[in-house]
């Protein structure tokens, strides 16, 4: 483990991480997202057991929590973290937890608001029971004009405490000039709450402080409902806490300290270990940097660098330490960047969500006037009847439904995708997917597997040095038939490459301890002519203009491609690949028209191809790995990533789908058809809900507590349909 | 009939104590998680005077 945590020991992280600490005794709250089963409740209960320094732990299943106590005179807290990760529940320590404890708080809020509105609930309802009863009338008039103010004082803490959030996001939205839902339900608790108080102190009557209560009550419960199971759907998606918090700062003579990322500023020195992330983009200073970006790519392939080279945030190095010089503030960095996603992806185009959010605006505005026409017209004959009404459209036609429905729908489906595979970046890419006409796959990497290639040497034997010098100038591609080509050649030391070229389509070429090393296309190279490759790449070497023979490459396409192929049919397929048409017969094999295949592509090239396509107004699928074509992915209409390895990120890309599953990528697209209908059918369940509520609401048929109760009933329908169907229908799908 | 009055006060006592009694299970995270607990009883209890204290430490409002 080494000093992976060592920053644990900052007094200054300590401070910010610890719970509490006094006399001996501290207490700390861990992430821990392994937690799954009641075993791993059990063994994270116990750990006393395995140090009788840790005082005790108490795990929070739901959030995924554990609470330790230990005496931190005789554990420290980065032991503890090292502990835990020996028992391999390793902890996701992130510094911003702020947001975590503001949802529990919200949570027992809206809880606690919860309780006083069923409380005045009931005792108002209790109260107002003679105005319902026949005869009631008869009733002591002191008694009931007693009733009207005990039910008058329980009223008060629900229009002034339970209702609350509705008065400030109304409020808060008016003054960004916005009308949203919450003012027609703030309007109505206004106008019932003094209606009825007038009611009760003119002595008119009793009012409707019990209908008041209950909406309060019902409505809620709702929104309760709501964060509930949006809690279930969500995704812990804190990129940040990809990143490592401390980093290693050197100071003027060299002495190692422990700062946080948004202390590190321009210029500083840091030093980054093998594995770890590099935090800021950043210039080499000492050290040979094999840097992995699959973070940023999705491919796992490293690159490498040397001294005065620039490096970026997210990259993580394998190999020994380097040092840097930090170029940007983090903030500023190249990854921020690329992952403020809107900012990314200006694409055009108005997507559903976008729509219902205009027409829920529009919505509001036609309830107001509704609400305002039916009263004004009961108002003529009964004023307290008039506020009934008003209340009552108000209440009923709340478009919670229609703004349910793609949040959940869509939540559901990312879930489901996820579970099989496919990680998509946000509910908007499900659309976007469905739209798309066009697909274009990348070569290798893509429709090749990069990993599992195997390189074999046709020619005579390759001295010792031969060999090492091949390699290292290998190694410094990314391309894979290099890396195949490296991996081949076994883990000698390398030497040291100068004079480094890459050609795009044509090959490498670099200096190695004075000889002139080749390696490429038969055409850059000067080597023979192609032999009967067969299923195979050659790569051809060279050193010191002498032809040496060449590595015979086997390429393994991904199992499901023929069927990828198939499932796309009526789709326009293209190929886009950095290589040269030698694979032209191989790749004929699966595509059907040469015009479908595209060699000697550079990644600008290919960003050019997907521009014109968008031009000539295709919505284009482009999968890829992540590397030589990011900028296609960013342009195209869905970008997908192929990860070997479904921990790596790419930010280029709107999904990320596990290689194993390359064949089902279709299955996947046909699936967002049924997402869309499913959304589709939720919409005119939740307008015609609407439709029927506000025609008996017009009337005066509905009383506003029968509308309060309408109101999250209607939520959850369609809550509670959207996650049925897309269970049903995916499980029909073959989905997991 | 003026006696249901008093006997409205007295009800309204009750349910006020219930009330209470609820916010200070809320207020003190009883209702923050509703999964563990249930499982927790299943496992044998051999943690002695440390569990207590986390369980008070856990019941106390942030």
């Amino acid at each position: 483990m080494g000093s992976r945590y060592a920053y644990l020991d900052n007094p200054e992280i300590l401070e910010k991480l610890l719970l509490f600490s006094d006399g001996g005794i501290s207490k700390v709250k861990f992430l821990i997202p392994a937690i799954h089963c009641s075993s791993c409740i059990w063994l994270l209960e116990n750990l006393s057991t395995l140090n009788s320094s840790i005082l005790g732990s108490f795990v929070n299943f739901v959030r995924k929590e554990v609470h330790i106590t230990f005496r931190d005179s005789e554990i420290s807290l980065r032991q503890l973290v090292e502990l835990l990760h020996t028992i391999h529940y390793i902890p996701e320590i992130s510094l911003n937890k702020e947001n975590k404890d503001d949802y529990q708080k919200s949570n027992r809020r809206l809880l606690m608001k919860i309780g006083v509105a069923g409380f005045a609930f009931g005792n108002i309802m209790l109260l107002s029971f003679p105005d319902y009863l026949p005869g009631g009338e008869q009733i002591d008039s002191f008694l009931i004009r007693t009733f009207g103010y005990i039910a008058f004082v329980l009223a008060l803490p629900v229009a002034f405490y339970c209702s609350t959030d509705f008065y400030l996001s109304a409020f808060k939205s008016l003054r960004k000039k916005i009308i949203n839902i919450d003012l027609p339900i703030s309007l109505g608790i206004i106008a019932l709450f003094l209606e009825s108080s007038w009611e009760i102190f003119t002595g008119a009557g009793n009012g409707y402080m019990d209908s008041l209560a209950g909406l309060l009550f019902f409505m809620l419960i709702g929104r309760w409902y709501q964060s509930k199971s949006y809690q279930s759907l969500s995704f812990d998606r804190d990129y940040r806490s990809f990143f490592p918090i401390a980093v290693t700062r050197l100071g003027k003579d060299n002495e190692e300290e422990y700062v946080q990322i948004k202390d590190l500023k321009k210029n500083d020195v840091i030093l980054v270990r093998n594995k770890e992330l590099i935090p800021a983009d950043s210039i080499i200073i000492e050290g040979e940097a094999n840097i992995d970006y699959s973070f940023v790519t999705g491919e796992s392939v490293p690159v490498l660098k040397t001294k005065d080279a620039l490096v970026y945030a997210g990259g993580r190095q394998s190999g020994a330490s380097l040092v840097l010089r930090v170029e940007k503030e983090v903030a500023q960095s190249y990854l921020t960047q690329l992952w403020n996603e809107d900012r990314l992806h200006s694409r055009s185009g108005k997507t559903m969500q976008r729509v219902i959010d205009r027409v829920s605006h529009y919505f509001t505005i036609i309830i107001l006037t509704i609400a305002t026409l039916s009263g004004v017209y009961w108002g003529l004959t009964d004023i307290g009847k008039a506020v009934y009404v008003f209340s009552s459209v108000l209440i009923v036609a709340c478009p919670c439904a229609l703004a349910l429905t793609i949040p959940f729908t869509f939540g559901s489906v990312i879930r489901v995708f996820g579970r099989n595979g496919l990680y998509l970046k946000n509910a908007e890419v499900i659309e976007r997917l469905y739209n798309i006409d066009t697909v274009v796959f990348d070569k290798t990497g893509t429709i090749t597997h990069s990993r599992t290639m195997k390189a074999e040497w046709k020619g005579a034997d390759l001295s010792v040095d031969e060999a090492r010098w091949i390699r290292s100038v290998t190694r410094s591609s990314t391309h894979p038939s290099s890396v195949t080509v490296a991996e081949s050649l076994g883990n000698t030391a390398n030497s040291k490459v100068e004079n480094y070229v890459e050609i795009t389509a044509q090959g490498i070429e670099g200096m190695v301890e004075g000889k002139r090393i080749r390696v490429g296309a038969k055409g850059f190279v000067g080597g023979v002519a192609d032999p009967d490759a067969g299923l195979t790449t050659v790569v051809h070497v060279s050193i010191d203009n002498q032809y040496r023979g060449y590595f015979s490459i086997e390429n393994d396409y991904r199992e499901g491609l023929k069927s990828t192929l198939a499932g796309f049919e009526g789709f326009d397929i293209h190929l886009l690949t950095g290589d040269n048409d030698s694979e032209k017969a191989n790749l004929m094999q699966y595509f059907s028209s040469e015009k479908q295949l595209h060699f000697r592509q550079s990644p600008e090239d290919k960003l050019e191809y997907i521009n014109q396509l968008n031009q000539s107004g295709k919505k284009v699928l482009m999968i890829g790995d992540g590397l030589n074509d990011a900028g296609a992915l960013l342009s195209a209409h869905v970008g997908i990533t192929i990860a070997d390895d479904i921990y790596h990120f790419s930010p280029a890309c709107d999904g990320i789908l596990k290689s194993d599953q390359f064949g089902r990528i279709c299955d996947f697209q046909k699936y967002t058809r049924k997402a869309l209908r499913i959304v589709y059918i939720s919409y005119t369940l939740a307008f015609l809900y609407n439709v029927v509520g506000l025609s008996f609401a017009v009337m005066g048929l509905l009383s506003p507590v029968v509308a309060a109760v309408l109101m999250p009933i209607s939520s959850i329908t369609v809550v509670a349909f959207t996650t049925l169907a897309v269970s049903l229908t995916s499980r029909q799908n073959r989905f997991r | 009939m003026q006696v249901i009055v008093i006997l409205i006060g007295f009800s309204l006592l009750v349910a006020v104590g219930f009330l209470v009694a609820f916010l200070w299970a809320v207020r003190s995270g009883q209702y923050d998680d509703d999964i563990s607990p249930g499982m927790r009883i299943l496992y044998d209890e051999k943690k002695g005077e440390s569990s207590n204290q986390i369980i008070t430490n856990q019941t106390k409002p942030n």
